[in-house]
């Protein structure tokens, strides 16, 4: 699966990396996403479904 | 009720209503599911409105909630420009404005909340409210370069408004209530701060009981001005109207539900059995805080919509429990605050300030952490935000 984070979006609420912390990180200052693995395991696709629809933003997709 | 559910209604297509929706098919429901949007547009954010698509920086297309091949992959009916006039809970019948009854065998209301008005005024052109993209566009029209605008209300919304018209190049005056902007949420050592950041970028400020809006003045159905309490004047231009909002709750009336401020929920968001709320509309008891709250905060209107997504499809009664979040984005500066912090007993600063673009305030109610402010502080946000969540005693980790 292929994950994309729009980070102009991204209000920085940090949901994504509280449900995927192996997927998403935030940065120090503003806490916007950083994307860890941009073609994540599918051992991590729940987790990152989850975020995706998650996103108070909906900055990020996914493609399967 | 039937055992399982087969048919789903949900009231409202904006933040809560559409991710319930996504959230259903998301945990498998794979039966009937019906949206009813009063407005016409595909479903989008509301944040951006008073940011990024007021000043034109974004198009209407960008702030879309889902592209129209992941909406139509929802298979989800959306019945466009129709608002619901009625609910019957015995019968399990939902009426709308355009005369059809939508029978349901679970309900999700996600109605929002409306944008209060001055009184005598809403009819005046030139005077503005902000919540949908209809509204923005409208405002954005008159938003031009050495034009005055009078901002009513210095909170969220109306700060976030001003910051935006100066950066188009009007003139801004900004009237708030109480002697601060923000002061009413974030206390008066904050909102001097977030005034001094206002008149900086040139905000004239009128503040204090004194400057409280009397009434707008008017010529051929345009506004001229604003009359004040202490019977001075201001002339204008546009006038934007950010006094709060109320939840939109009137249609609900007669129906049985308990509708005091918002939806009244039991603490897993039902509101009735089979009915539940989710979003701006929804007072709950929040576990959290072990206190009945109604969160307007864009990222209560997911979390809550998640949840209700999975109630429908498991029956339990798992409550609700969230620390809420929200920013404001103002000039350069994005403030966040965790937490819940309305009736607050005390606001610390600990670090920084708004001329550093670098500051951490902290919250107490009672003897515990309620909130947490930061900007340019992502990092040590997150560790106070687990300090909310963790219910931390305020002499453990505040000093003094």
């Amino acid at each position: 699966m292929k994950v994309i984070a729009d980070i102009e979006v991204c209000v920085a609420a940090g949901v994504c990396a509280a449900i995927a912390p192996d997927v998403f990180d935030q940065d120090d200052e503003v806490g916007k996403v950083i994307l860890l693995d941009a073609n994540p395991g599918d051992d991590q696709l729940d987790a990152v479904r989850d975020a995706v629809l998650s996103c108070p933003s909906a900055a990020l997709r996914l493609v399967e | 009720m039937s055992a399982a559910p087969s048919n789903i209604v949900i009231v409202g297509a904006s933040a809560a209503g559409l991710t319930t929706a996504a959230a259903l098919r998301r945990n498998g429901y794979d039966r009937d599911l019906t949206l009813v949007d009063a407005e016409r547009h595909v479903p989008y954010d509301r944040p951006p409105l008073s940011k990024h698509l007021l000043t034109g920086e974004w198009g209407v297309d960008r702030v879309a909630l889902k592209t129209e091949a992941d909406l139509a992959s929802l298979a989800v009916d959306i019945r466009s420009g129709v608002s619901a006039t009625k609910l019957d809970v015995e019968r399990s019948i939902l009426s709308l404005t355009d005369a059809t009854d939508l029978p349901f065998d679970r309900l999700v209301i996600a109605t929002g909340v409306t944008p209060r008005v001055l009184p005598e005024s809403a009819h005046l052109a030139g005077v503005h409210t902000l919540r949908t993209i209809d509204d923005t566009l409208a405002l954005s029209e008159e938003l031009v370069a050495g034009r005055h605008l009078v901002v009513v209300g210095g909170g969220f919304l109306g700060t976030e408004v001003a910051a935006a018209a100066i950066g188009l190049g009007l003139r801004v005056t900004l009237v708030n209530s109480r002697p601060t902007p923000l002061e009413r949420s974030l206390g008066p050592a904050i909102g001097a701060e977030v005034a001094a950041l206002h008149t900086g970028h040139g905000v004239e400020l009128r503040t204090g009981p004194e400057n409280a809006v009397q009434s707008l003045l008017s010529s051929a159905g345009r506004v001229t001005g604003v009359l004040f309490t202490d019977g001075s004047t201001l002339n204008a231009d546009v006038v934007f109207v950010a006094i709060g909002a109320s939840p939109t709750v009137d249609w609900l009336n007669g129906s049985g539900l308990s509708i005091g401020d918002g939806v009244e929920c039991a603490p897993d968001l039902s509101a009735a059995p089979g009915i539940y709320a989710a979003g701006d509309v929804a007072r709950w008891e929040n576990p959290a805080f072990d206190e009945s709250m109604r969160v307007e905060h864009r990222t209560n209107a997911t979390e809550q919509a998640m949840h209700v997504g999975a109630r429908l499809v498991d029956g339990a009664p798992d409550a609700f429990a969230s620390v809420p979040y929200f920013w404001t984005d103002q000039y350069d500066l994005k403030l966040q605050v965790h937490g819940w912090i309305p009736g607050y007993d005390e606001v610390r600063i600990l670090e920084g300030s708004l001329v550093e673009r670098r500051m951490l305030a902290v919250f107490r109610r009672g003897d515990r952490v309620v909130g947490a402010l930061g900007v340019g502080a992502a990092k040590a946000l997150r560790q106070w935000r687990q300090l909310i969540v963790d219910r931390t005693a305020w002499a453990d980790v505040v000093g003094g």
